[in-house]
């Protein structure tokens, strides 16, 4: 009776296991991005109250966590690495950081190139 | 006890996928599912609450939720600065922009426009309250129709509840009150709430997911 007992009890126990699974499914909490400091970073340069070079800092920190762990950077992460370096007048940094933009989300294009054209006419003037 | 935990979990799993992941949808979602935006562009926020910071700290929460429910995000800081550089610095100027402009700009497919009603702490008796309230409105930029419009709040006292009688409350407020003076951003990580309130995919009466979501099609 004991050992009839057993195999039941592990399968019941298995059998929860694989439901919860199954339930907490529902709201899986895998992001798309690895998002790291990007928002917060946004949010200083709004506020303007640290210095640009120590934002640059964080987000090219951030930026290296991201290619070790392998994980995509979220829209918007070089574009704003590029503002940030065009905003010291380091422009061709600024130009890559577009450019990197635009690689990975071609829905940028239309968007960086504007930004791109403009730098060039100033640069020319 | 297994056994019943098993056929708790197996009731609830049935009325789960009964029930969908996703609950179910009262909006009229024809126009969002012809239009398909891909990109979108979330223009600062109009603030009706008496916070100066409101508009940015609201501005800097929403690429998250709408990134990860599978759109191309138009990045927030930069599109400031374009609207700057162009004269336009105030939320009501900016939401006057043509969506022509802003397609030919931006190439966005949609645009956000977000209003902020609450923003900050109030200061009661025994307790604060940090908060933040907000609503959004997704328009298609070529044909101008409403494709969606939302609202969520967000609270710093969700789930605080006060069981230590008035000795509690007194420590309770006390501690909110040193916390909430230290804290001069307190409604920002507050904000990061409601904006995935508001703009998360697969939420009831919320966003469709876009193309860049495993899930876009789905719903």
């Amino acid at each position: 009776m004991a050992t009839a007992l057993m195999p039941r009890r592990w399968l019941a126990a298995a059998g929860t296991i694989a439901c919860v699974a199954a339930l907490t499914g529902c709201s899986s909490h895998k992001t798309l991005y690895q998002w790291e400091s990007y928002q917060s970073q946004v949010y200083e340069y709004f506020k303007g109250e640290s210095p640009k070079e120590a934002q640059i800092e964080e987000l090219e920190r951030d930026l290296q966590k991201i290619k070790a762990a392998n994980g995509a950077v979220p829209p918007g992460y070089h574009a704003q690495l590029g503002l940030l370096y065009s905003s010291l007048g380091r422009d061709d940094q600024m130009v890559q950081q577009f450019q990197t933009e635009k690689a990975l989300f071609p829905e940028s294009a239309t968007y960086m190139d504007f930004l791109l054209k403009n730098a060039k006419k100033e640069g020319k003037q | 006890m297994m056994m019943r935990l098993l056929r708790l979990c197996a009731g609830l799993l049935i009325a789960t996928l009964a029930a969908g992941c996703a609950q179910t949808k009262t909006v009229d979602y024809s126009a969002f599912k012809q239009s398909r935006p891909r990109t979108i562009v979330v223009l600062p926020p109009l603030n009706e609450s008496p916070d100066v910071k409101a508009t940015y700290g609201m501005l800097s929460q929403v690429t998250y939720p709408l990134a990860e429910a599978g759109y191309y995000v138009v990045p927030v800081a930069l599109m400031d600065e374009t609207f700057r550089l162009n004269g336009l610095t105030t939320p009501g100027d900016i939401h006057q922009v043509s969506p022509q402009k802003l397609r030919e700009i931006f190439g966005a497919d949609a645009a956000l426009y977000v209003t902020v009603s609450q923003y900050g702490t109030s200061y009661m008796v025994f307790s604060s309250a940090t908060v933040v309230t907000a609503g959004a409105k997704l328009v298609d930029l070529k044909s101008g129709a409403t494709l969606w419009t939302g609202s969520a709040s967000a609270s710093s006292e969700e789930g605080n509840v006060n069981a230590g009688g008035l000795i509690g409350m007194l420590i309770s407020a006390a501690v909110h009150q040193i916390v909430s003076s230290v804290q001069d951003d307190a409604a920002y990580p507050v904000a990061g709430i409601a904006g995935q309130r508001l703009l998360s995919a697969g939420r009831n009466s919320g966003l469709l997911y876009g193309p860049r979501s495993p899930k876009y099609g789905t719903d």
